[in-house]
């Protein structure tokens, strides 16, 4: 139906069967397209439970409707962090690893068996570790802190999912090997596949470290080892943890890259600066399980200052950079398009009305704004004493790992579902409001718990008016109301997460097929061109300014400075402690 | 584009719009101010964690609690009869934490230093002393010496904040601050 040109390629003695992309004229595997629509699939079915379960948590931390019994709560809760952190993010970033490689490199995909193999693993060990988990007895929460343990079962098939990913990676590897050798680009692979083989190295990183961890602590469950050190494990299982949070930037700032050179042309300021900015999280990731040890006893302070700011920030300055030249690679390419009038037209006149281009933009600046500034202050060592383990910490990341990562691989779904799966959104205005119902309803839920946290609200606990203590506590009236507003943000999430799922199913369903005659229009709105097809080779090139990109940069900037110092500010007030 | 090969084969060579340059300089510069800003609390700032810590088995950490509460107890409180003990100004004290309850409460004095140990007898938990909003993780095996100068009287609550099984949102302990000099056994609350 959809295949403009079928052919077999005989290449290096194998067979493979490719059809030609009508949008890029590139070559696709079809047993690459075949498992980027397998991962994809499994991912968002993950993304579908485990964000049913975020609803129930957020709904049962608003006091006033508290939903479920404490023990539902807290196996709701290790179930939502599984399926959502791993499950979620790791299926789909299989599926990126596997387009940036054989898809943008014009080239076969290496080993699909093994990439089966893989898969199958990831999806055993998935189910494994959720049956494990919903039958009760594992209500551990995803970090399975010693000496809490969980049935055997939890940690195997953790071990069998990282083992699965870890597959995926060396067939991504496989495949960079095998373009190269066949020559099927020339010269250095693009600025997304960089990105994606940052993302891939940083996650070989955090496989190993999570079996250095996690096959001790399963033989420990099922007896064979006696005790696991807990600071130690905290030290290993969050260099796991943590730098795959290093992964999940990579992947959504490569697909920032990809998102806007497909629908606005946009091409890197300088590939330079932006690799540059790749090999920083390369090169720093692996310090910071720090993040987790700073109210830990028997740490130095040393060790902690250097850790927990990735010797000296370098990580943060990686993503400042992206925090730059991505917005600066949209300006140049809309003034490039025709929009030069002030310093606004070309943001103004950007796509809004694509899925794909304003869930990337949200996903940008609620990452830049609400999850990297929060970060560097949680992450701040002594200012880490009143925020540790509050809901300051889950608001925190659900403005990273949901509302940048989750947000921009929703985006590119609408861009993987007419180039991948060779169908058409189905309901396009329906897919236009999902973005801002999905972002603004997360941009809710990470300043409200962030709010709580502030309050001193403990994360992980059912019971913020402690009923059935025996000494009388209650966090003070706003925090109830944070929590309130923080169940009405769910709710919002929660129907911009469903209809985005119900989109892709019913877009890959019965979406109208794509082929040469409607792949342009099937991409969504895109900026009319108001003048040809610039020439210059850098985004910025010759007399092109980008007055836009500095005030946003700027007014960020004012931000974080702000926002760092009010935490001083308040730590300085906290009881005197050494 | 960013998702084809770099037009300029040689791209490593292509010269940094100045205004890139600037940001990344401001952005350097920024993370050493971060930095140093940590390095300078270690030197001036009042409010750092201790690094205090020694390894101990959990049976002699629940002995010298039992000591030093019955040593300085002064009465009971809650609907259990948690002890209260009122140890000396600037003294040792004790607080463990165990399936669920943090033990003993305490009664201090405003603007005294006291070096409070820390430990857990079972699982992790987690120290959050409230409203004040002090945050401390609480390990089984490793006694935690932390000095302590509370700054305002009143009653402050000890909160659990690290998941540690169903009990969880019921271990609630409590910290007294009272006038320096004030008589002992103060109203139970
Ligand atoms: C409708 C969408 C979502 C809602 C309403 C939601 C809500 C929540 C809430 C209320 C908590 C519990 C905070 C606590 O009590 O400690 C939580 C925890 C968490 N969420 Fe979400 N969330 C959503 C989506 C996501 C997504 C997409 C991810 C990951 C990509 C994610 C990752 C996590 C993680 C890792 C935790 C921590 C679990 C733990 O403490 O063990 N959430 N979420
Ligand atoms: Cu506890
Ligand atoms: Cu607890």
């Amino acid at each position: 139906m959809a295949m403009a040109t079928a052919e077999t390629g005989v290449i290096g003695g194998i067979a493979a069967r490719f059809r030609i992309c009508p949008a890029s004229g590139l070559k696709i595997d079809l047993a690459a397209q075949r498992l980027i629509k397998a991962n994809a699939v499994a991912a968002i079915v993950f993304l579908a439970i485990g964000g049913l379960f975020g609803l129930m948590v957020a709904l049962t931390r608003w006091q006033a409707v508290h939903l479920l019994p404490a023990d539902m709560f807290y196996l709701v809760l290790t179930a939502h962090g599984l399926d959502v952190l791993l499950l979620w993010i790791l299926f789909f970033e299989m599926a990126v690893l596997y387009f940036a490689s054989a898809v943008l490199l014009n080239c076969r995909l290496a080993a699909p068996r093994i990439a089966w193999l893989g898969f199958v693993l990831m999806l055993g060990g998935g189910l494994l570790t959720n049956v494990t988990v919903l039958q009760g007895q594992s209500s551990v929460m995803f970090t399975s802190y010693p000496p809490l343990q969980a049935h055997p079962n939890f940690y195997l098939g953790l071990i069998l999912f990282a083992v699965g990913a870890l597959l995926g990676c060396l067939v991504f590897l496989g495949t960079l090997v095998i373009a190269k050798e066949e020559k099927t680009y020339e010269g250095s692979i693009p600025l997304v596949t960089f990105g994606a083989l940052t993302a891939c190295i940083i996650a070989i990183f955090t496989i190993a470290s999570g079996a250095i961890i996690l096959i001790p602590t399963w033989l420990w469950s099922i007896g064979y080892i006696s005790e696991i050190n807990t600071v130690m494990y905290k030290l290993v299982w969050w260099a796991m943890g943590h730098s795959s949070q290093q992964v999940n930037v990579s992947a959504h700032v490569a697909i920032w890259y990809a998102i806007i050179a497909i629908l606005l042309g946009a091409k890197p300021l300088s590939e330079k600066v932006s690799r540059t900015a790749f090999f920083l999280y390369i090169l720093f990731l692996q310090l910071a399980s720090a993040h987790h040890l700073l109210v830990e006893p028997g740490v130095s302070a040393e060790w902690r200052v250097f850790n927990t700011s990735y010797f000296m920030y370098m990580a943060v300055l990686g993503s400042m950079i992206h925090g730059m030249t991505v917005p600066g690679a949209i300006e140049a390419a809309q003034r490039r398009n025709g929009y030069t009038r002030g310093a606004f037209e070309w943001l103004r006149k950007a796509p809004w009305g694509n899925p794909a281009f304003s869930g990337m933009f949200l996903s940008l600046v609620m990452f830049g704004f609400l999850g990297g500034i929060s970060g560097v202050v949680l992450g701040t060592e002594q200012i880490n004493i009143m925020l540790h383990n509050t809901l300051y910490v889950p608001g925190h990341f659900h403005a990273t790992v949901v509302a940048g990562t989750t947000l921009a691989f929703m985006a590119v779904t609408y861009l993987l579902l007419p180039l991948i799966f060779q169908r058409q959104v189905i309901w396009p205005r329906l897919a236009k409001w999902q973005p801002y119902l999905f972002g603004i309803g997360v941009a809710g839920i990470s300043l409200f718990m962030m709010g709580a946290g502030t309050l001193g609200v403990a994360r992980r606990h059912w019971d913020v008016a402690f009923s059935d203590a025996t000494l009388s506590f209650a966090y003070p009236a706003a925090a109830f109301l944070m929590l309130a507003l923080n169940g009405l943000s769910a709710v919002m999430a929660a129907i911009g997460g469903a209809l985005f799922v119900v989109i892709v199913v019913a877009s890959v369903l019965w979406g109208k097929p794509v082929d040469a005659s409607n792949i342009v229009e099937s991409l969504g709105p895109m900026p009319q061109r108001q003048v040809g097809d610039a020439v210059s080779s850098y985004g910025n090139a010759g007399t092109w300014k980008l007055p836009g990109t500095y005030i946003l940069v700027s007014v960020f900037f004012t931000a974080f400075v702000l926002y760092y110092f009010v935490n001083w500010k308040y730590l300085s007030q906290l009881w005197p402690m050494g | 584009m960013a998702i084809h090969p770099p037009e300029k084969r040689v791209w490593w060579n292509e010269p940094i719009e100045k205004d890139e340059i600037i940001w990344i300089v401001i952005a350097f510069l920024w993370g050493l101010v971060m930095f140093g800003a940590m390095v300078y609390w270690h030197i001036e700032g009042r409010q750092n964690l201790s690094t205090q810590a020694y390894r101990i088995d959990p049976a002699v950490f629940e002995k010298r609690t039992e000591a030093f509460t019955k040593q300085f107890k002064v009465r009971e409180e809650g609907t259990t009869g948690i002890p209260v003990a009122r140890p000396p100004a600037g003294g040792d004290v004790y607080m463990l934490s165990r399936l669920w309850e943090w033990w003993p409460v305490l009664e201090l004095e405003k603007g005294r230093s006291y070096r409070l140990h820390l430990s857990s007898l079972d699982w992790q938990h987690g120290f959050s002393l409230q409203p004040v909003n002090i945050n401390i993780q609480v390990h089984p095996g490793i006694e935690h010496v932390i000095t302590l100068t509370p700054t305002e009287t009143g009653t402050f609550s000890v909160v659990c904040n690290e998941f540690c099984g169903i009990g969880h949102h019921t271990m609630v302990g409590r910290i007294h601050v009272v006038e320096p000099g004030s008589a002992a056994g103060g109203k139970p609350q």
